[in-house]
This record gives C-alpha cells, sequence and structure tokens, in this order.
C-alpha cells in the first residue's frame, strides 16, 4: 500500500472512467485484496521470488488471528 | 506500493508546508455559505413548535457544523493544541513490519477506523432518546461530538501514536499509576462484557418470533462459512469476487425469508427469547474458538461494505424522501423523566442513552489499537480521528430522524415494554391513548401488515429502526417493498451485532489469558487450546448471563440494561479523557488542557449524576435498589406487582435489580479510583510545571504524503517531486 496517494491507473481523461477506477482502487485497497499487488511489486523491486498466493494468504490469515480488532457498539 | 527500508534515500524528507497563511477570498465566501446554510437550518429548529418541519433541516443543520468543527476546531487542535509534526516519523513509518506496523494510505486507514468504531450503537441509543422529541438528541449528538467525541478519539489516537500504539490500559498504567492502571484493566473488562451483553438483547428482540428475521439472519452463517472455504481454499485473496457473491446470497435471504410461511418453515422458526439467548451463547462460543478464517474474516467483509452501502443509502434515501418530522421538538418525557422506553429526565438520561455518536468511550480502544500503528504522517490523524467520529456521528442523527419520522403513537407501541403493553394490539393502543398520543388499532394493524412482522413491544431499538428506514426507502425508492426494506435493515444491524460479539468474545478471550498470562505464563499462549477454551467460555459465560438477565427481566431488559450499557461506556470515556488531561498537564500544555478538560467535566458531571441517581435515587423507576426494595417488600407481604406475574417473577425483578445496581455501583467507583490517582499526578504535575512522559523521542520522516481527505496541489507537488528523487535514489543504489 503507498502512502503516497493512489497509482493513477487510467491514464486517459474521462472523469466516470477515473472515477470508477478509484472506486475499484479504494475497494481492492479497504478489503485488503491489493496486498497482494503490493507484495508482488515487493519482491520485484527487490529482486527475490514472490511465494505462491495461497501461501501469501494463509500467512494473513495467520496474523489475523492472533490480532483481532475489537468491533466497537 | 510498500517503501521498504532499503528504498529510502537518507535524511529526512522535505514536508509540504501545511501554513497556507490567509484564507482566499474563495473559501472566505464558501465557510460564510456553509455558516449561512447551518445557521438557517438550527434557526428553523430553534423556532419551530408544533408546525411541520422537514427533517432535512436536521440533516443539513448537522451536516454544516460538522463540516465548519472540521475545518476550525480540529485544524486548530492538530496545529495548535497537538502541533502535529510531520517531520517526526509515525510508529508505522520507523517499525514498519508488514503486519501491525504499516504505513497505510490515510483514506484506506480512515475506511478501516470507521468500520472499526461505528456499529449498532450510534443506532439504537438515538432512537431510544427520541422519546424526549428530536430536538434534544439532535442537539447532545452535535455538539457532543464536535467538543468532546471527536477530540477524545483524536487525541487518544495521537497520544497512542506518540507512544508506538501502546493501548489505553497501558497507557493509564505507565502515566497514571498501577492502582489506576488496574482498575482500568477491569473497568474496560466488566463494560465490554456489558456492551456485548446489551447488543446481544438488542438482537435477541428483534428476531424473537420473528422466523423472516430468523430464518435470513441463520442464514448469514453458513453464508460467511461458505465466504470463507471460496476464500482459503477456492479463490484465495479474491476478496471483492467472494463478498460480491456473499452480498447477492444475502439479499437472497432477505427476500426468502418472505417465503418461510410458505414453505411451512414458520412455526420452526418461531423461536422464543430464551431459546434465541441459548443459540446466540452457543454462537458465541463456538465463534470465538474457530479460526478467523472461516466466519469472523469474511462476515467482517459482508458487515463493512454493508455498513458503507446503507449509510449511502439512507443519506440519499432521506433527501428523495424528504421526510416530515412526526416527533415533537421536546416531549414532556425530557423534563417530567417518566418516559416508558426510558426513565429519568434529559439532564443526565439522555447524554447517557446516546452514547455512541455523540461521545464513545469504546473509540478510545479502537483509537489505542491498531489504527495509531498505521498512519502514515502525523498530520492524518486529524482526518482519521477527528474525521472518522464526525461520520459516525452522521450515523447516528440519521438514525435518530428515522426514529423521528414514524408516527409516534407507533414509537411507543413498538418501544414500551411487553409489561405496560400486554403485547397485544388493544393493550398497545390503550397504553399509547393513555399517554395522550391517537393511535387506532387499525393503525397499527396497518402498520404490522406493511412490514409482515409483529411490532408491538418490540424493544431494543433495531425494530423501530427498521421500520423507519423502511418508511424512508419506500417513501424515496417507490412503494411495495416496506417488508423487504424492514428486514433489510434488521439484517443489517444484526450483521454489526453479530461481528462485534465474535470479535468482542475473542478480544475479552485475549484480555483474560493476557491477564491471567502474568501469574501463570502458559496460560496466555493465545495459540494452547485449553486456554483459549476456557478463556473464551469464561467471556460468553459473562456477557451471556447478563443477557439473559435482560431477557427475562419482568421489567423489560431494554429499560434496565441500556442505562448500564450508556453509563458504562461514558464512564469509560472519563478514562480516557482522564488520561488524555494527565499527558496534557505532564507534557506542560496547561494553555490548552481545557480541549480534553472541559468534555471530561461534563462526562463526570453526567455519568456521575446518572450514576448516583441509579444507585441512591429513592424512585423505583430509576434507582436499581429502590426498586429492589419495592418488590422486596411487596414480594414478603404476599403480593404481586404489575409487571411481574407470579411470586417467581418478583424474585427475579429483586435479583436483576441488585445485580444491576451493584455493577453500577462498582463502574462509578472504578472510575473514581482512576481520576483521583490521576488528580494525584496532575497537582504534581502543575507544580513541577511537566514531568517526563513515556512518548518516543523524535525521529526524522522520509515519507511524504498528503495530510486530508483531498490533497492540496502543494502537497501533490511534494509526493511526486519526493517519489522522483526516491527512484532516482533507489535507481543509482543499485
Amino acid at each position: 500500500m503507498s502512502a503516497t496517494g493512489r497509482p493513477a491507473a487510467d491514464q486517459r481523461p474521462g472523469a466516470v472512467r477515473r472515477a470508477l477506477a478509484g472506486v475499484r482502487w479504494y475497494a481492492r485497497e479497504l478489503s485488503g485484496e491489493g496486498r497482494w499487488d503490493a507484495y508482488l511489486a515487493r519482491c520485484e523491486r527487490e529482486g527475490t521470488e514472490p511465494m505462491s498466493r495461497r501461501a501469501f494468504e494463509r500467512h494473513r490469515d495467520d496474523h489475523r488471528e492472533s490480532s483481532t480488532q475489537g468491533r466497537c457498539c | 506500493m510498500s517503501t521498504s527500508t532499503t528504498s529510502r534515500p537518507s535524511g529526512p524528507a522535505p514536508q509540504p508546508s501545511r501554513d497556507t497563511g490567509r484564507m482566499t477570498p474563495r473559501s472566505i465566501a464558501v465557510w460564510v455559505a456553509v455558516a449561512l446554510v447551518g445557521a438557517v437550518c438550527w434557526t428553523v429548529l430553534a423556532l419551530s413548535r408544533g408546525e411541520s418541519v422537514s427533517a432535512l433541516w436536521i440533516l443539513f443543520a448537522a451536516l454544516s457544523s460538522y463540516l465548519i468543527a472540521y475545518r476550525f476546531y480540529s485544524r486548530f487542535i492538530a496545529r495548535r493544541v497537538l502541533r502535529l509534526d510531520d517531520t517526526r516519523a509515525t510508529p508505522a513509518e520507523r517499525l514498519e513490519n508488514g503486519s501491525d506496523f504499516e504505513v497505510t494510505d490515510r483514506r484506506v486507514l480512515f475506511g478501516h477506523h470507521f468500520a472499526a468504531i461505528a456499529g449498532a450503537g450510534p443506532l439504537v441509543g438515538p432512537v431510544l432518546a427520541a422519546q424526549m422529541g428530536y430536538l434534544p438528541g439532535t442537539v447532545w449528538i452535535i455538539v457532543g461530538v464536535i467538543f468532546a467525541g471527536a477530540v477524545q478519539d483524536m487525541v487518544v489516537l495521537f497520544l497512542s501514536m506518540r507512544r508506538d500504539g501502546k493501548s489505553l490500559g497501558q497507557m493509564v498504567r505507565e502515566e497514571i499509576g498501577v492502582v489506576g492502571g488496574t482498575a482500568a484493566l477491569i473497568a474496560v473488562f466488566a463494560i465490554m462484557i456489558i456492551i456485548l451483553a446489551v447488543l446481544a438483547l438488542v438482537v435477541v428482540n428483534a428476531l424473537a418470533e420473528s422466523p423472516w428475521g430468523v430464518f435470513s439472519i441463520g442464514l448469514t452463517i453458513p453464508i460467511a462459512l461458505f465466504m470463507g472455504v471460496y476464500l482459503r481454499f477456492l479463490r484465495p485473496g479474491r476478496v471483492l469476487e467472494t463478498t460480491a457473491i456473499g452480498v447477492v446470497l444475502l439479499l437472497l435471504a432477505i427476500v426468502g425469508g418472505g417465503y418461510v410461511e410458505t414453505w411451512g418453515l414458520g412455526e420452526s422458526l418461531t423461536l422464543s427469547k430464551e431459546t434465541l439467548t441459548v443459540a446466540l451463547v452457543g454462537y458465541g462460543f463456538v465463534a470465538s474458538i474457530l479460526p478467523v478464517w472461516m466466519l469472523l474474516t469474511p462476515r467482517d467483509y459482508l458487515s463493512t461494505f454493508m455498513k458503507i452501502g446503507v449509510i449511502l443509502l439512507l443519506a440519499v434515501g432521506l433527501v428523495l424522501a424528504r421526510p416530515v418530522l412526526q416527533n415533537d421538538a421536546v416531549t414532556s418525557f425530557a423534563t417530567d423523566g417518566d418516559g416508558p422506553v426510558f426513565a429519568g429526565q434529559l439532564f443526565p438520561f439522555l447524554f447517557i442513552t446516546i452514547a455512541c455518536g455523540a461521545l464513545s468511550g469504546f473509540h478510545a480502544l479502537i483509537a489505542s489499537g491498531t489504527t495509531p500503528k498505521m498512519v502514515a504522517k502525523e498530520s492524518q490523524i486529524r482526518m482519521i480521528g477527528y474525521g472518522g467520529m464526525l461520520m459516525e456521528s452522521f450515523v447516528a442523527i440519521s438514525a435518530l430522524i428515522a426514529a423521528s419520522v414514524i408516527d409516534q403513537g407507533l414509537y411507543f407501541a413498538i418501544n414500551a415494554p411487553a409489561g405496560v403493553t400486554g403485547g397485544t394490539i388493544d393493550g398497545a393502543v390503550q397504553f399509547v391513548n393513555g399517554l395522550g398520543m391517537t393511535l387506532t388499532p387499525d393503525q397499527l394493524q396497518a402498520a404490522t401488515d406493511s412490514v409482515e412482522e409483529e411490532l408491538v413491544s418490540r424493544t431494543g431499538g433495531a425494530p423501530t429502526l427498521a421500520f423507519g428506514i423502511s418508511t424512508i426507502f419506500s417513501d424515496a425508492f417507490g412503494g411495495g417493498l416496506a417488508a423487504f426494506w424492514y428486514h433489510f435493515a434488521i439484517m443489517f444491524e444484526a450483521l454489526f451485532i453479530l461481528t462485534a460479539v465474535d470479535a468482542g468474545t475473542r478480544v475479552g478471550r485475549f484480555m483474560l489469558q493476557d491477564t491471567v498470562g502474568n501469574v501463570w505464563p502458559r496460560f496466555g499462549d493465545t495459540s494452547w487450546k485449553p486456554a483459549a477454551w476456557l478463556s473464551s467460555a469464561a467471556v460468553v459465560a459473562c456477557w451471556g448471563y447478563m443477557l439473559y438477565v435482560g431477557v427475562t427481566d419482568p421489567l423489560g431488559g431494554i429499560n434496565q440494561l441500556f442505562p448500564l450499557f450508556g453509563i458504562a461506556n461514558q464512564l469509560l470515556a472519563a478514562i480516557a479523557l482522564t488520561l488524555c488531561v494527565t499527558l496534557f498537564l505532564k507534557h506542560g500544555w496547561t494553555r490548552w488542557v481545557w480541549v480534553p478538560a472541559v468534555p471530561l467535566a461534563w462526562d463526570l458531571v453526567t455519568t456521575m449524576t446518572a450514576s448516583y441517581q441509579k444507585v441512591f435515587s429513592d424512585n423505583p423507576a430509576i434507582g436499581y435498589f429502590a426498586q429492589a426494595d419495592r418488590y422486596r417488600t411487596a414480594r414478603d407481604a404476599g403480593e404481586v406487582l404489575a409487571p411481574a406475574a407470579d411470586p417467581s417473577q418478583m424474585d427475579t425483578v429483586v435479583f436483576n435489580s441488585t445485580v444491576n445496581g451493584v455493577l453500577q455501583a462498582s463502574f462509578a467507583l472504578l472510575v473514581i479510583v482512576i481520576v483521583a490517582n490521576a488528580a494525584l499526578i496532575w497537582v504534581r504535575a502543575l507544580r513541577a510545571g511537566s514531568l517526563p512522559t513515556t512518548e518516543v523521542p523524535a525521529v526524522p520522516s522520509q515519507l511524504v504524503a498528503p495530510a486530508d481527505f483531498v490533497a492540496t496541489a502543494e502537497e501533490k507537488r511534494a509526493v511526486a517531486e519526493w517519489e522522483a528523487q526516491r527512484t532516482e535514489t533507489v535507481g543509482s543504489g543499485r
């Protein structure tokens, strides 16, 4: 995930397309789905071999197991 | 993109200047316009009595007040009071480990934080408080959030962020003392149990004798399990696709609920409150020991997307339907304190009934939990802490509107406990007419038929809200679907609550294991099954017991337990604000101490008055012990007092009221201990000018990111420059 703002998913102008790309980006980031892309990008940057998607998601499940966040009333 | 340490250029990154100097004429014009809209809306609300008032006045009074508060007050707190410093690295930047600590986009973190703080609380409290009229609730929700709730969330988030994401309990122990810290630990645990019990009670009351509701909510469990398996084995990581399937199944489950009678399932799905209690307790236990991927995670996805969807839908629906308020501005229950929904006068009981939405102590646990470990830049805590709470307040305002646009005779027929309505249409009509409101049996029957659900004495707030939402949506989006919208709204609330119950039980389990682990280290190992099961069972037993107390109470569980819930939540806020005041004084920020001290004083005055009345009032409708006494005396004289129907129910009242009274008194005492402990530190800090705190020393930040929802041109430029420079450095480094 980037701290710097979302990557321009669509370079062509077009307000509707840009808005839709923005919504899609937000939904992917909010749900954590985008984490996989971020991981692949990092592996590429660092020149390491990425693990399989299944293994990656297992790893995230294991982490969630021990770090449940309370939900408020 | 993750920012890994290897790719960082050395030296601090130049931060965009946040100081824009004078306001431009255009921005002055915009803010004058917002202020004018707000002033007009408030004037209309203040002056209208008796004539028909559109609900949109409330909506726009709220929105313009939020905008002004965010633009000016939160900015003042960010710059002058807390002096947020973007040259200073946040824990997410310094300690990034890809799991707990992670630099997160501000808008995404806002979504996570909001999903964690907003639940059923802001939906239920305002609905109950509508018995005092729409005006007191509106004023408290808006003024409360601006000066208390949002301030608490933002300051606690700031304090925790400056301490590497320490929890509220840890901070109280380290900054106030061991006595206060221990009291805080006990208080947090006990308060959480009450909150879980009351939330569960809301679900039980909404689902009892409702085969449609039981069918559709029951199906959320297999739907979530299916989603869990799908995500784990079939399509790992495809969350959006899985959630979309889940939402479709959820809608089908709501539609399908309408056919349970046709399918001959009506009888077997008509469950009593007692059966539902047993089912919910069993479910809570199993859910908290199952792996999270099976149930908790997928249901969290569903509830997060439902939450955002329904809030947007509700805002659009209100604007389209433009409903007229049926409620009075202020009812006689506000002054006389004899309302059937909950007893007591406006002061102090309004302020503990509407907790979430105005000021909610529970948020301090979230603001000192996951969120502070993910903030990218210090300046972002303004939009996340303050902005997130404003959004929750907006949810509360919507709920208040939904409860105020339904016919008020109907409102009281739904919300008066079964003890006074007898649970029948005739009984309810008679009771409501006795209150001086007009309601005919035909009207009540027509309402019942329209949503295909019994409405008399469906206390707990959820059915009222569902009825209000169904009315608004039917008006806004075309009729004929009232029953669907009603059950859609029930589903929406039950989904939050079940997620809160799962997550709360699990968090309670971790707290218990952690505490016992201090004495017996093995028990603290969260992966050791016997400890996990034992502590889960203990947590479930605690809230399950309180839930049972509420369900079986002849006086009406919501009537009896909701004040306990509200006071507990506000006492937690008192603990959080006490910590804020303590740290302001220890840092030597005496000049600004009023920022957390004024809300603390107000919160202590209201909650301590409410606690005092609940414990010592000799009015049996208010004081728990007076109530127990009254029923004990009658029982000993061989009498049976309504609404109890037999001697054993008399015993139940005596016992329950005593339990509630003891809990109430203990909560208040714990908070007094914490405040007294803190007061010692205040005196020492004031004498010394300042005291050392556990704040982590500043480390220069190498990140650049915008501060607010929308990036300014200058911020965009600074980010672009920084990214270009970063790529260059990485390129030359390889």
